[in-house]
């Protein structure tokens, strides 16, 4: 291995410009394909985040209409149990009117445990103005809705239900979740506050889960229903319940991936056909090599050798560049001042990106390999 | 005395349409630490048998028998590693590697057989090159050489492995005649230090006739054999 890397280097340098040109044009290539699947993958990232990012990916109510659950403590243990999912929390939930000065609006009501406050629907942290609930008769409104009613923080409101109860609460905090139809329609309080407001007594409308991995909901969904008594129970996942975003999401994923392999397949050919070019140049040399003793396997890898070279410059420099097209890319492509895309450098994908293309340029050296496994040195010899 | 190289009965044909016969029946043999050259005509088939007797072509019929052993059964890499070990080749064209210095040219069939050079290569190495008056460019790149140097180079190249026999085909074939000169003298000295047989080709019978044992083929047939 030490002669044949030794020759392989020294025929890459002593061609100092042919291989920075091969390295340059390769480079561009993996660079592309670095910036396009890491820009899908952010895209893919961020629209999933919107979507499912702050809200359940598995939800569990009751089978029936209008039945709250009863004994959820030991089903949200057993559910926190299961080492795919992420977080649990529980809502009592229902419609309502919540009317301030003259203005009168129908909300949900979100009577949230903490964990769902925080976790899974992401609430605290969207907090504009204001503080989180801390103790009953406290709720937070969204901003569509403050807006429409003009509340403000240490503002009042009424809340009536279609029960007939009508309740007093302060507005705490406001929150911007980025979603229009519950910035404009939600009214977050604690639990217990919810509970109490519908009459819920210690029961809940519905049990939120997220999950690790988004795209495993259904299959996380399956096993929870496993331990519930589904007859009473149903367990929905956003991916039922969003089929024609998961076909998006399928389809982007195909063209990024038939984008990917076409560049990898356009690079192994090109390193194939430069080398089997070098393999030609250096025939002279390989002729010599081998009248002098060199052994058929040991002058083809150097061939391959010159392949993984070029490929592991080229995968360098081209996985820097596409690195740094995304930055620029996340720097200049905004709209409204804030970038499309977060720069996330995602190493699996990084590092699988640097095996592909280092893998297929090896694999583009068995060519020339192999042509130079054919040359004879009596043929070199011959010409002279 | 033990020979190093024989051919019995060597036929060799180039097939094409009409095939060629380029050797006829060619029986030679060459003795351990002898002095020899091989003359003829272009197209004469000296080069073809220079080739064969190197291991470089193979013959369409007869037999190559090195150091006792007939090479007929051997593989491309039994047959390269044997011409590492015992064959030294200078050829017209030099054949230097221009992406390589001097010194690492000549280390070359060394780093072939054994991977690393050692010091003992190290030393004959630099041994060599005092010898053939060529240390000032040890470390200068093939092209940054002029021809004599280059031949000089080539010729210490083929003897670093200590080879039991070297093939110069027209070693002097593009030198001038002060260098042709100097390079026919070191091939006597070392032939005479170290016992190194040589065959020596060439188309220039005053160069032959400084060697042993001179050996004209005409024709593809062995016209002459000649011994001092």
């Amino acid at each position: 291995m030490a002669l044949p890397l030794r020759i392989a280097i020294r025929f890459l340098l002593s061609g100092k410009g042919q291989t920075l040109l091969i390295v340059g044009g390769i480079a561009i290539a993996i660079s592309v394909q670095v910036f396009v699947g890491l820009l899908i993958e952010s895209l893919q990232a961020g629209l999933i985040a919107q979507t499912v990012g702050n809200s359940p990916q598995v939800t569990i109510r009751s089978a029936e209409e209008n039945v709250t659950i009863s004994g959820w403590v030991e089903i949200v243990t057993g559910i926190t149990a299961l080492t795919d999912t992420k977080q649990v929390g529980v809502a009592a939930s229902a419609n309502a009117f919540v009317r301030k000065g003259n203005d009168t609006v129908p909300v949900l009501v979100r009577g949230l445990d903490q964990v769902a406050i925080s976790e899974v629907y992401g609430i605290s942290s969207a907090i504009y103005q204001g503080q989180d609930i801390q103790s009953s008769g406290e709720v937070l409104i969204g901003r569509n809705l403050s807006d429409k009613l003009s509340i403000t923080t240490g503002d009042r409101v009424q809340v009536s239900t279609p029960g007939g109860a009508v309740v007093d609460y302060r507005v705490v905090g406001l929150f911007d979740l980025g979603v229009a139809a519950v910035d404009g329609s939600w009214l977050v309080t604690n639990l217990r506050t919810g509970q109490s407001l519908f009459g819920f007594g210690d029961r809940v409308t519905s049990i939120d889960v997220t999950v690790f991995d988004v795209f495993l909901a259904d299959a996380v969904a399956a096993d929870i229903a496993q331990q519930l008594d589904t007859d009473k129970l149903e367990v929905t996942n956003w991916k039922d319940e969003n089929g024609q975003l998961l076909r998006a999401l399928e389809s982007q994923s195909l063209s990024n991936n038939i984008i990917q392999a076409v560049i990898i397949v356009s690079v192994a050919i090109a390193i194939a056909s430069l080398l089997s070019i070098t393999v030609l140049q250096k025939r002279r040399q390989l002729g010599i090599l081998k009248a002098m003793g060199i052994k058929d396997r040991a002058a083809s890898l150097i061939f391959i050798l010159q392949g993984l070279l070029i490929g592991a410059m080229a995968s360098v420099v081209g996985i820097s560049l596409g690195l740094g097209l995304l930055y620029s890319f996340t720097v200049f492509a905004t709209t409204g001042g804030e970038s499309v895309i977060e720069f996330a450098v995602k190493p699996a994908f990084i590092l699988r990106s640097l095996a592909i293309s280092i893998l297929a340029s090896a694999v583009a050296g068995l060519i020339p390999a192999s042509r130079s496994l054919r040359l004879n040195p009596i043929d070199v010899i011959r010409e002279g | 005395m033990a020979y190093v190289i024989e051919l019995r009965h060597v036929d060799k044909v180039y097939k094409g349409s009409p095939d060629v016969q380029v050797l006829f029946d060619i029986n030679l043999a060459f003795e351990a630490g002898s002095f020899n050259s091989i003359v003829g005509e272009s197209g004469s088939g000296k080069s073809t048998l220079m080739n064969i007797l190197g291991t470089l072509d193979i013959p369409s019929a007869g037999e190559v028998v090195i150091e006792g052993r007939s090479i007929a059964p051997m593989g491309r890499d039994s047959l390269a590693e044997l011409r590492n070990r015992t064959i030294g080749f200078v050829f017209q064209f030099h054949y230097l590697l221009p992406e390589f210095t001097a010194l690492e040219n000549v280390l070359m069939p060394h780093a072939i057989g054994r991977q690393r050079p050692n010091r003992e290569a190290m030393e004959w190495a630099d041994e060599l090159f005092e010898f053939m008056g060529v240390a000032k460019v040890k470390h200068n790149r093939a092209t940054k050489m002029s021809g004599g140097q280059q031949q000089r180079v080539a010729i210490i190249r083929s003897l670093i492995n200590k080879p039991k026999v070297v093939l110069a085909d027209e070693p002097t074939g593009n030198l001038d005649s002060q260098n042709t000169a100097i390079a026919y003298e070191k091939f006597r000295d070392i032939n005479q230090r170290y016992g190194t047989t040589f065959v020596i080709v060439t188309h220039d019978r005053r160069i032959a006739e400084q060697t042993d044992r001179i050996v004209e083929i005409r024709d593809g047939r062995l016209l002459l054999d000649i011994g001092k």
